[in-house]
């Protein structure tokens, strides 16, 4: 079970290490770890810890993007949760209160999502930017505009606090993708999405009631968007409607990508989603670390991202394949421990399938 | 006949009423942050204090709403428009048609790009002038001593963030004591504020050599403030903070000795539109075309509290 979990997410983790030397190459400290008032200080705490937010998120995400879906509210479910959670403690409830509140209201939003894409049946894209575009406005009625701040201990230690000198959000993911990922994998329900992602129809003949199961599973990615909105709020003491969580979807998606997942449901895995949020964070670091001009940000950003998909890509791992193949480099026994073209070969293998039917058509 | 001579009476009494009570159409682009709704309150407040009756049109970052609540106001005869234009340019064919009905028309917080001729005056902060302000401040407070300074800007590429970005360097040129270290965009957000803040500490040595913060905007060194704090260093003494804008937090801030200067942009852009306006239709005079508002230093010697008392109902 581990070892198969390792060969699958072998390739993100090469990457992130990859991309780790990057930050070690910019700024030699990068690895030290200190212990500054109680609280462990890095480089590399950072990346974990502001890594939280695009790891929530990408839990729920791979999960609606297994069953062919996509979840494009998260952010702004972040920010209704933000203000809801930063409303009930400034009115004077308890910060368990409002945490629980927050996530009801996630829990809410994930399940208009739901009742928009599995009864209504809308495309999961439109069904989601409603709430994407209202989202937004919400939280900003509710905190009227402005940025609602508070001091509540208990809410504050959420975002910005530490539980065994370790801050509290990287528990928070850390603790959230174990449970999920116990409950979607010593169960059936992993098998079902990914049933329900590859063909619907034929999994409701199997009996699997995917209303309900997809219905579920926007719930639980809007539950997963509130604690990202909590922690946010947390961080900063105080909920920004107007910026809490904005074009976070788009981060989520991408770190689902960068783990390799397919944007056309089927197989999943959430470490690999995970693994793919610390990417796009350590990048983030490398950029900051950089000190360079900050025009150069979104282009760096982006010239990571498209190496990573590129080396990601089936048909540069088939053509890779084939090299090494043809050179005679290749044995059954290596291509074993080669861990990336075992993975996606099938898979490339069937794109290319589907291409080859789609071009031999005309 | 008879309905000609009723509508001459009822114009001849409707018209000394009129220049009594004046009336001002407010097309407001949105409420997108703070000091746009804290602009709002101002003129609202300002208009109730002139007695004059404000139409307000919240036109939701959309242009076309502006021009529909520009000729809305043109159709219902006011005696002059306040205008916080969206973008700069695309204005010539309404405000046009503003000149030809005889209705002034001033610009609040940004300038449109137009004939000179078509707009009354514009009422504007100098936002290089902001930056510039800043540094001065920095300047006094370091004195000779060498000091590194780290820079949040705002939103890469916005004219706010080249402007104070522009001024804050003019300002420290000629103090080779003085150096910008770091500069990084914190996107004008207090989340992305305290993200950077984490990693300039981490970048200079846990924070040892930074010396003083410039932010491009309050909220921005509201993130950064909670960031030095966690590393364990006291902002305000061990890094000195200076930023713009002058919210209500950032006073508080001041007050309890976390931070140590801002740069007020004044959300009461309609005063100055008012004066303007109350001299043009006394005697007629015309108003510069530019009417730049005050820049007010913040320091730890002003009276922050009665700034935050002063402002924390304004909607910022």
């Amino acid at each position: 079970m581990i070892l198969t979990t390792l060969r699958r997410v072998a390739p993100q983790l090469i990457i992130l290490a990859l991309v780790l030397l990057l930050n070690f190459a910019m700024f030699p400290g990068f690895f030290r770890v200190e212990m500054h008032n109680g609280r462990l200080f890095g480089n590399l705490i950072d990346v974990l810890n502001r890594g939280a937010p695009v790891a929530l998120l990408s839990v729920g995400m791979t999960l609606v993007i297994a069953t062919r879906g996509i979840d494009l509210s998260v952010g702004a479910v972040m920010a209704i949760a933000g203000a809801v959670a930063a409303s009930v403690v400034t009115g004077g409830s308890d910060w368990v209160v409002a945490v629980l509140a927050a996530l009801g209201a996630g829990a809410l939003c994930g399940l208009w999502n739901g009742v928009l894409v599995a009864v209504l049946r809308i495309q999961p894209i439109v069904a989601t930017l409603v709430l994407m575009v209202a989202g937004r406005g919400i939280a900003q009625l509710l905190t009227h505009g402005a940025i609602l701040t508070f001091n509540d201990p208990g809410l504050v230690r959420l975002g910005g606090g530490t539980i065994l000198h370790v801050p509290t959000p990287i528990w928070i993911w850390i603790v959230l993708a174990v449970v999920v990922g116990l409950v979607v994998r010593r169960t059936a329900l992993g098998l079902l999405i990914e049933a329900t992602g590859i063909n619907e129809r034929s999994a409701r003949l199997a009996g699997i009631n995917a209303r309900v199961l997809l219905i579920a599973v926007y719930l639980v990615t809007g539950l997963c968007a509130a604690l990202a909105g909590i922690v946010v709020a947390g961080d900063i003491r105080g909920a920004d409607a107007n910026n809490a969580g904005l074009w976070m979807e788009l981060d989520a998606i991408l770190a689902v990508v960068i783990g390799g997942n397919s944007l056309l449901g089927g197989r999943f895995s959430i470490t690999a989603s995970l693994i793919g949020a610390l990417i796009i964070q350590s990048v983030n670091s490398a950029i900051l670390l950089s000190g360079m001009p900050v025009e150069f940000n979104l282009v760096i950003k982006a010239l990571i991202i498209i190496a990573i998909l590129v080396i990601q890509s089936p048909r540069v791992n088939h053509a890779l394949y084939l090299l090494r193949a043809s050179s005679g480099a290749f044995s059954p026994g290596a291509s074993r421990g080669a861990s990336t073209p075992r993975n996606t070969a099938p898979r490339s293998a069937a794109s290319r399938t589907d291409h080859t039917t789609e071009e031999g058509r005309p | 006949m008879k309905i000609l001579k009723t509508l001459l009476i009822s114009a001849a009494v409707l018209l000394p009423a009129s220049a009594m009570a004046k009336t001002v159409g407010f097309s407001q682009i949105g409420s997108e942050s703070g000091w746009r709704a804290a602009e709002t309150a101002v003129t609202k407040s300002d208009a109730k204090k002139e007695g004059v009756t404000l139409k307000f049109a919240d036109a939701q970052q959309k242009q076309e709403n502006q021009i529909k609540a520009i000729r809305g106001f043109i159709a219902q005869g006011v005696d002059a428009i306040f205008l916080a234009p969206v973008v700069a340019t695309g204005w010539d064919e309404v405000l046009g048609e503003a000149k030809d009905a005889d209705i002034p028309v001033i610009l609040l917080d940004r300038k449109v790009d137009a004939p000179k001729d078509l707009y009354m005056t514009a009422v504007t902060s100098d936002t290089v002038h902001e930056g510039e302000v800043a540094g001065d401040w920095l300047k006094k407070a370091v004195g000779g001593k060498p000091c590194k300074v780290v820079e949040l800007q705002g939103t890469t590429g916005a004219s706010v963030t080249i402007d104070r970005k522009k001024g804050f360097a003019e300002a420290i040129a000629d103090a080779s004591n003085i150096k910008i270290i770091r500069s990084q965009t914190g996107d004008f957000t207090r989340a992305q504020g305290k993200i950077v803040m984490e990693s300039f500490l981490k970048a200079e040595d846990g924070g040892k050599d930074i010396c003083a913060l410039y932010a491009h905007n309050d909220d921005m060194a509201l993130g950064a403030i909670q960031a030095i704090k966690e590393a364990g260093l006291k902002p305000g003494k061990d890094i000195k903070i200076v930023s713009v804008d002058s919210v209500p937090d950032m006073h508080l801030a001041i007050a309890h000795g976390e931070s140590n200067a801002t740069v007020e942009l004044t959300p009461d852009m309609a005063g100055p539109a008012f004066e303007a306006l109350k001299a043009y239709w006394k005697d007629g005079t015309m108003p510069p075309k530019w009417i730049q508002t005050k820049s007010t230093l913040y320091t730890q010697d002003s009276d922050n509290m009665a700034a935050y008392e002063r402002k924390k109902d304004l909607g910022y």
